[in-house]
């Protein structure tokens, strides 16, 4: 019974893991398969974090704290496509100018604010999303495997969790069956026919980058007010990049990213179970080689090693109406 | 987009100046936010850059690695690669030299000081080499493999100092210091012991080494064959390519070459200051090697001042720090972030109001 419990607690900080890393990669989705570079995922989960943690300590609100972290995060992707589509200027660089700008701004702001050197103050129990009991799981209780099932691993997580559950199937519909998503797969693959089926290109571009920042908006906020208390420095630890990477592993389609999310959150809950632990044949393993293993195997991936990724046709390249 | 020519004074002095203005204006306008005078802010900050002489020293010795890390975004650049691997590359560079002066602990100065100059030049060299070379050979993009190569880095290299490296009996994940015969020289004593006296700074023999490496580099792109090969490829592969010139070759020499630059900021940092291995010692200069080659327009000449105004940038924000407690020293990697913006990304906005003028 105890490796059942055991079991069951690591799958469910699995899912409590993958929701920001699936929020961000499919903000990711959106941006790139309408043909522009998100390098700046962990840039926009960072200020929504700060932002969330800041507005939601000042009014001990969560929601309107998630709204503050949306705000930083769709700001910063407005600036990418300001700087990006309307100018035509290098993703990449905007990207890291992006990155740079979002790891040094909240300490900056924080300290000045709070007085806390970087960080935000803890905030209380009400100013954050806690987590939810699922009807029925008082009766669930009186049976392990039905307490573990519905209190343990369906339910028992924040709000945002459910959000970014939602979110993947939602993702999908609007890229794959509806007009827009038409439309803005097409302006990855050939902006200059969609240009030419009379579409803007820019206007198109803007909304998908406006998309992908709310979505990682969302992603930041999880990490303050939902799976944390607050904003401390450099909160986001990498999981823009660990998203990046769970997008290009899942070949910038929902599903697969979805199920890469929860691939590389599952390996993050293992990783300090692991510490010490032998295992059969190989040994004990260092606990830095498993967290690194998500960028080996994007790296492979991209060497075409383990199936071969196809980005969106037009990735990173401007866009301009040839005169 | 086609380019207008402008008058050289304009692109390489007035267009750099004026994004700088713009990024000192916006940090302006954060400082304001935060309460506090821009004016007095920034004057605190350029007193404490060139201030004293130890203010000039510490100057300098930042400027060294930004000449490092600068040149080794700048010279992929011009080979039609991204090179945004610097960090890993200086922390892998870092190991190289590590692990020299830690496997001759007794051997005298002449000996280990060369040795872990080219370790460390190899080691930044060989962690550039793998993306490079998946570039040349599979068509991975250079831009993601060399970001998830810099988180590779970090975790290898937290495990070699918390598990292998890491001093015996202590707690802090670092290497024993270096015995003093692998340390490289300081200004300070060396000047004193010619008579000259100056306030302490961790500067050292490595800003002559940026300075010879900035050279280097210059010889390198425009007086030599591969340099000319490596331009041609990044000028146009398609021209380079039918013109004899193998893109393979020139990818693979360019970021190595790049990575082997930011592994020498290694030379400053561990040979020439701190004397062990740190966890993260790379702290971000990587990242503003990319600031720097943007503002500096990737040519050796332009990097060099652009390191020391990051230099004096990073100085001069300490400085600030201490002196408005409200203001932390992260206000220098706000407009680092805002240099980028304006000078890369956002160039074209610039340049079309230059052009319209001059051109």
């Amino acid at each position: 019974m105890d490796e059942l419990v055991q079991f069951v607690s690591i799958l469910s900080a699995t899912i409590r893991l993958a929701a920001p890393l699936v929020l961000a990669a499919l903000g990711g989705l959106f941006a790139e398969r309408s043909g522009v570079i998100d390098i700046a995922i962990e840039a926009k989960m960072l200020a929504a974090a700060f932002a969330a943690a800041s507005a939601a300590s000042v009014t001990g609100s969560p929601w309107i704290g998630l709204l503050a972290g949306i705000a930083a995060a769709v700001a910063l992707a407005l600036i990418h496509a300001y700087a990006c589509v309307s100018h035509q200027g290098n993703q990449v660089v905007s990207g890291m100018a992006l990155n740079i700008l979002a790891a040094g701004l909240p300490p900056v702001l924080a300290t000045a604010w709070f007085h806390q050197s970087g960080n935000t103050p803890a905030l209380p129990s009400e100013a954050r999303f806690p987590a939810l009991d699922l009807p029925f799981s008082a009766l669930a209780e009186t049976w392990l495997w039905l307490d573990l099932l519905w209190n343990r691993l369906i339910g028992g997580h924040n709000l945002l969790v459910y959000v970014a559950a939602a979110a993947v199937p939602l993702a999908a519909f609007v890229l794959y069956r509806t007009r827009f998503g038409l439309r803005l797969r097409a302006v990855g693959e050939n902006p200059a026919a969609v240009d030419t089926a009379g579409i803007s290109v820019v206007r198109l571009r803007y909304q998908a980058l406006i998309i992908g920042g709310a979505l990682s908006g969302v992603a930041g906020a999880y990490l303050s007010i939902a799976q944390g208390a607050g904003f401390t420095r450099d909160m986001s630890a990498g999981r823009g990049f660990l998203a990046l990477a769970a997008l290009i592993f899942g070949r910038w389609r929902p599903v697969p990213t979805l199920l890469a999310c929860l691939l590389f959150a599952w390996v993050d809950a293992i990783q300090t179970r692991l510490q010490g632990v032998e295992i059969p044949v190989i040994g004990f393993v260092p606990v830095q080689l498993v967290s690194a293993l998500p960028y080996i195997v994007t790296v492979l991936l991209l060497a075409g090693w383990v199936g071969k990724a196809k980005p969106p046709r037009t990735i990173g390249l401007p866009y301009g109406r040839p005169r | 987009m086609t380019r207008a020519k402008l008058p050289a004074w304009v692109d390489y002095g007035l267009a750099p100046l004026l994004t700088l203005a713009a990024a000192l204006g916006a940090s302006s306008l954060a400082i304001l936010a935060i309460g506090e005078n821009p004016w007095a802010a920034l004057s605190t900050l350029a007193g404490g850059a060139v201030g004293d002489t130890s203010g000039i020293g510490y100057t300098l010795y930042y400027a060294t690695n930004f000449v490092f890390a600068g040149l080794a975004v700048a010279l992929p650049f011009h080979g039609g690669s991204f090179n945004i691997g610097g960090e890993g590359q200086a922390y892998l560079g870092g190991l190289g030299a590590a692990l020299v002066c830690l496997a001759l602990p007794a051997a005298s100065w002449w000996l280990v000081l060369p040795l872990a100059f080219i370790a460390a030049f190899a080691f930044g060299a060989g962690w550039a080499f793998v993306p490079a070379w998946l570039k040349a050979t599979r068509d991975s993009h250079v831009v993601i493999t060399t970001i998830m190569f810099n988180l590779i880095a970090s975790a290898l290299m937290a495990y070699l100092l918390v598990n292998v490296l890491i001093a015996p009996g202590q707690s802090a994940p670092e290497t024993v210091t270096f015995a003093e015969s692998a340390w490289l020289p300081q200004v300070t004593p060396l000047l004193a012991s010619m008579g000259i006296e100056i306030g302490p700074s961790p500067l050292n023999l490595s800003f002559p080494v940026a300075i010879l490496a900035s050279f280097g580099v210059w010889l390198l792109l425009w007086r030599t064959r591969w340099g000319y090969e490596i331009r041609a490829a990044g000028l146009n592969e398609n021209a380079a390519a039918y013109g004899g010139i193998s893109l393979a070759r020139t990818t693979i020499l360019s970021l190595c070459l790049g990575g082997g630059l930011a592994g020498l900021v290694a030379l400053n940092e561990v040979l020439g200051a701190q004397h062990r291995l740190l966890l993260g010692f790379p702290g971000g200069y990587g990242f503003a090697g990319i600031a720097v080659a943007l503002m500096g327009r990737n040519h050796p000449v332009g990097i060099f001042l652009a390191a020391l105004l990051f230099g004096a940038l990073y100085q001069g924000g300490t400085e600030l720090s201490f002196d408005m407690p409200d203001v932390t020293r992260e206000i220098v990697v706000v407009i680092e972030g805002l240099v980028i913006l304006f000078c890369g990304a956002l160039e074209s906005l610039f340049r079309k109001r230059l052009e319209a003028i001059f051109a």
